[in-house]
């Protein structure tokens, strides 16, 4: 299909079609990387800002590798030391960015929908590499790869999605790729930190909650741990980590109720101990290595897509 | 095979889409006469394209294959249709990414002329003279279903 | 009054709700243009909340409100509203009896609840005094905190921090059980939930003095705003009218809600429950919505848009012209314990359409989801005693003909 989106701010919206299609191409860029040169020219000439309000090293250094692998020219804007960390509003960052000129904005923001506002006045395309609670697109691709890559033909599959999904963009983003392509979803985790609406019968298509995880991950075809956000939550919503870790956490032994083969994933960073065993994070089931390496390749792809989609149209030139 | 005597050192990879087609072909032809395995590759040149910023769209990037070391060979790029030969100046480029053949030669079906780069063919199917807005289209079994090779013509309106 | 055909006739609405900023933050309004604003609304009469800078907890400062306000020939009479507790901070009450008598005609902190429930008991007893209504927010603060919108299935897609119904109806018990236990009345302003409605309903069923009122746009918007969506409660999405998802604009205390809810707020205005209708007309500077969602300011400038919205709302039959009007007039009339104003009225085109533009609006707050919309409705004049305005201008400039 012909891609046409200018944007990847989210893929609340997406087609099966349209990720399929993104993962088609993942596949084309994973051999591009797999090569002596590990480079290919199709972003000569063009510029990709790296706008990264929000901490974040793995996720900027993969984008920052995907744009060189293209052979695009980088620039950093990110929060440490920035006029972002003096306070500068986003609103005055935005015009910064315009009058640099790039033609590709990857931004982090701390805010649900900042991707948006960027988005409405710049004319760059934007991608979004984490806004707030809201969406981790490339986060959501790269496990659908991950997945698809590991079991097959995802459709009819399930997978168990468990931790902090009230807070976890990644978690609405996987939801987002995985149940168009035929993935059943069951997430589990404290009642206190699902959104209330998704745990009180009004889940997503083909999602439901089960908050015992040893009946969640009985007969599973994957699960992705999520990290328990320490710095998100506020105070009343868990009683004590230790009472996470073993109601919630991912041992051996939850491992092993699932189907035989059954990857493990995470998005990372991992507190070992707490939402994950060190022994189940790195043991065979393991996938989360190669989640890094697609990510890169998944970057790839969606900078690709979004460079062929023209030239920057200038804002005051949009219908 | 008439110009490289020695078989070791050929590798045969093909310009996608259809140029692999051909290149497999070739292979199979070169195992049957010769009985010799002679190493294929596929290569998708879009990313190498020199007009990606005009065409206003991104094209389906398929993925390369090369499952040899080029370093060395003599490597033979095969493609269905030799036109402005911007195309096999993009495969060259992805090419040498690969690796450093000791000699990359050319291999086309049909050569239609209307060079707007110095390249030329080392083996060619056919010349066919055409007029620069005409379309050749070649057809494969493998990819359409028959052999069959259209030169479509405009007609002034 | 005249509710039939084109063109019809009632007496000037009473706005029991607005902010009008001044003083303290006068790059989001002026009384001036406030004024100005209401009056192009239909509004001949406008309540100015008190949470101004500083905050009107002195009988100096709500006759100064006084002072300040236009005449009548430039905009709609300005009512202040004092504040209940002193600089609205909730700790202690103000001098009440004082403020009524310097000219206040009710008390309310909006945009806080009284938090503190033992204040609010003395508040609601002292105010009998003093023989002004107090209005109240209803909020449980700790349960909405650090909330952006509605806590429900948008908010979950769209990953933004809720603040639940019960937030509100919690509030709203315990407003009503003061009001029982002490037999004094309370107004409570701009209910948003059905859970809300209910729990009045029942109060009146059971004799408490309690009344309530509602705003337009929680009449008209719901939840899915937030996320995009731009048709109205009654309608199905129009795809080509679709605005851009956490547009500020949709930004609002207490937040657009379910359909249900709105669905919830027509039955209460139909059956009585509900008394008044209420702009909660909250300009903004565009520095303070022209920002990240969670940052922005709540708010929606809503004064010149009220009646294109009840007007959509008795089109589609979730409500009589008669109780829209009534709402907009003796409705607020009885809360504030006035009389109708003789000779206030107003002439509304129920067919006019016209497009909401920032040139359109009087108000300098142009926060509103419905810039660039096409609305059906619109006041044609408002009449202030024996000062004729037509669409907010002098008559004597206005332009001829209807």
């Amino acid at each position: 299909m012909k891609w046409t989106r200018r944007h990847v701010l989210d893929t609340d919206d997406w087609s099966r079609d349209e990720i399929e299609t993104v993962l088609d191409q993942t596949r084309a860029m994973i051999e591009i990387l797999q090569r002596p040169i590990r480079r290919a020219p199709p972003l000569r000439g063009r510029t990709v800002i790296l706008f990264f309000a929000e901490a974040s090293t793995r996720t900027r250094v993969s984008f920052e590798l995907a744009a060189k692998a293209l052979s695009a020219d980088v620039t950093n804007i990110t929060a440490s030391g920035s006029s972002v960390e003096k306070g500068e509003s986003l609103y005055d960052t935005v015009r910064t960015l315009q009058a640099l000129g790039g033609d590709i904005v990857v931004m982090r923001h701390a805010s649900s929908g900042a991707p948006y506002f960027v988005a409405e006045r710049t004319d760059a395309a934007v991608i979004n590499a984490g806004d707030g609670w809201h969406a981790h697109p490339t986060q959501g691709i790269l496990d659908a790869y991950t997945l698809r890559d590991a079991l097959g033909d995802l459709d009819g599959k399930r997978i168990v999605i468990v931790g902090d999904v009230l807070h976890s963009r990644v978690a609405r983003s996987d939801i987002n790729t995985l149940v168009p392509l035929g993935v059943r979803i069951t997430l589990s985790g404290p009642p206190t930190l699902m959104p209330m609406a998704w745990r009180c019968g009004q889940p997503p298509r083909e999602v439901t909650y089960e908050p015992d995880l040893d009946r969640a991950v009985d007969g599973a075809d994957g699960v992705i741990a999520l990290r328990l956000q320490r710095e998100r939550q506020e105070s009343g919503l868990l009683p004590s980590l230790r009472e996470y870790s073993r109601v919630w956490g991912l041992t051996a032994e939850r491992v092993a109720r699932m189907r035989p083969g059954a990857p493990v994933m995470h998005p990372g960073p991992m507190n070992e101990g707490i939402e994950i065993d060190s022994a189940v994070a790195h043991g065979a089931h393991s996938l989360i290595e190669t989640q890094v390496t697609n990510g890169v390749a998944v970057r790839m792809a969606l900078l690709y897509l979004l460079a062929g989609s023209g030239p920057a149209i200038p804002v005051e030139e949009r219908a | 095979m008439e110009r490289d005597r020695d078989l070791s050192a050929l590798a045969i990879v093909g310009i996608r889409a259809r140029g692999d087609a051909l290149a497999a072909r070739i292979q199979a032809a070169i195992r049957t006469n010769e009985g010799v395995d002679v190493p294929l590759g596929a290569i998708d040149i879009t990313l190498y394209r020199d007009d990606l910023t005009r065409i206003g769209y991104a094209p389906v990037v398929r993925e390369s294959e090369i499952p040899f070391s080029v370093d060395g060979r003599v490597v033979v790029l095969v493609d269905d249709v030799l036109f402005t030969g911007r195309t096999i100046r993009a495969a060259m480029d992805a090419l040498v990414d690969y690796g450093r053949p000791r000699a990359i030669r050319l291999a086309v079906l049909v050569d239609r002329g209307h060079r707007e780069l110095p390249i030329r063919a080392d083996f060619v199917g056919k010349n066919v003279p055409t007029a620069p807005g005409d379309d050749v289209r070649v057809h494969l079994a493998e990819v359409d279903g028959r052999d069959e090779v259209e030169i479509v013509t405009r007609v002034p309106a | 009054m005249k509710l039939e055909g084109r063109y019809i006739e009632a007496p000037g609405f009473i706005d029991l709700h607005a902010h009008l900023r001044e003083p303290g933050f006068e790059e989001s309004e002026t009384l001036a243009t406030g004024a100005h604003a209401a009056l192009h609304g239909g509004f001949t009469t406008v309540c100015a909340m008190p949470n101004t800078d500083p905050a009107i907890d002195t009988a100096a400062l709500v006759k100064e409100v006084y002072a300040r306000a236009p005449g009548w020939a430039e905009g709609a009479r300005v009512w202040p509203i004092a504040s209940i507790t002193r600089g609205r901070k909730g700790k202690e009450l103000a001098d009440l009896v004082e403020l009524a008598q310097a000219g206040a005609v009710a008390f309310s902190d909006d945009g806080s609840p009284v938090d503190d429930a033992r204040l609010f008991r003395s508040a609601l007893e002292y105010a009998r005094s003093a023989g002004r209504v107090v209005i109240e927010h209803p909020q449980d603060l700790a349960l909405s905190a650090k909330g952006v919108m509605h806590e429900g299935s948008v908010s979950a897609r769209l990953g933004l921090p809720g603040m639940p119904a019960a937030a509100e109806e919690t509030a709203v018990a315990r407003d009503i059980a003061l009001a029982r236990m002490t037999g004094a009345r309370v107004h409570l302003t701009h209910l948003s939930t059905s859970g809300s409605i209910d729990l009045v309903r029942r109060a009146k069923a059971d004799g408490v003095s309690v009344t309530c009122d509602v705003t337009p746009h929680h009449l008209a918007m719901t939840d899915e705003w937030v996320a995009g969506s731009r048709a109205f409660a009654w309608e199905v999405q129009d795809e080509g009218l679709r605005g851009v998802p956490y547009d500020s604009s949709t930004k609002v205390n207490p937040p657009l809600r379910t359909r249900a809810d709105v669905r919830a707020l027509w039955a209460g205005l139909a059956d009585g429950t509900v008394d008044a209708i209420a702009t909660d007309h909250a300009p903004h500077a565009s520095t303070k919505k022209d920002v990240e969602f969670d940052q922005a300011a709540f708010g929606i400038s809503g004064l010149e848009t009220a009646v294109p919205l009840i007007l959509g709302g008795v089109r589609a039959g979730w409500a009589s012209l008669p109780t829209a009007i009534a709402a907009l007039t003796t409705g607020p009339a009885r809360v504030l314990g006035v009389d109708p104003l003789e000779g206030d009225h107003v002439v509304i085109d129920q067919e006019a359409e016209w497009v909401v533009t920032p040139e359109s609006f009087f108000s300098l707050g142009k926060n509103t989801p419905l810039m660039g919309r096409s609305l059906i409705g619109k006041v044609d004049i408002a009449v202030i005693g024996s000062t004729k305005r037509r669409g907010g201008q002098r008559v004597a400039k206005a332009i001829a003909g209807r």
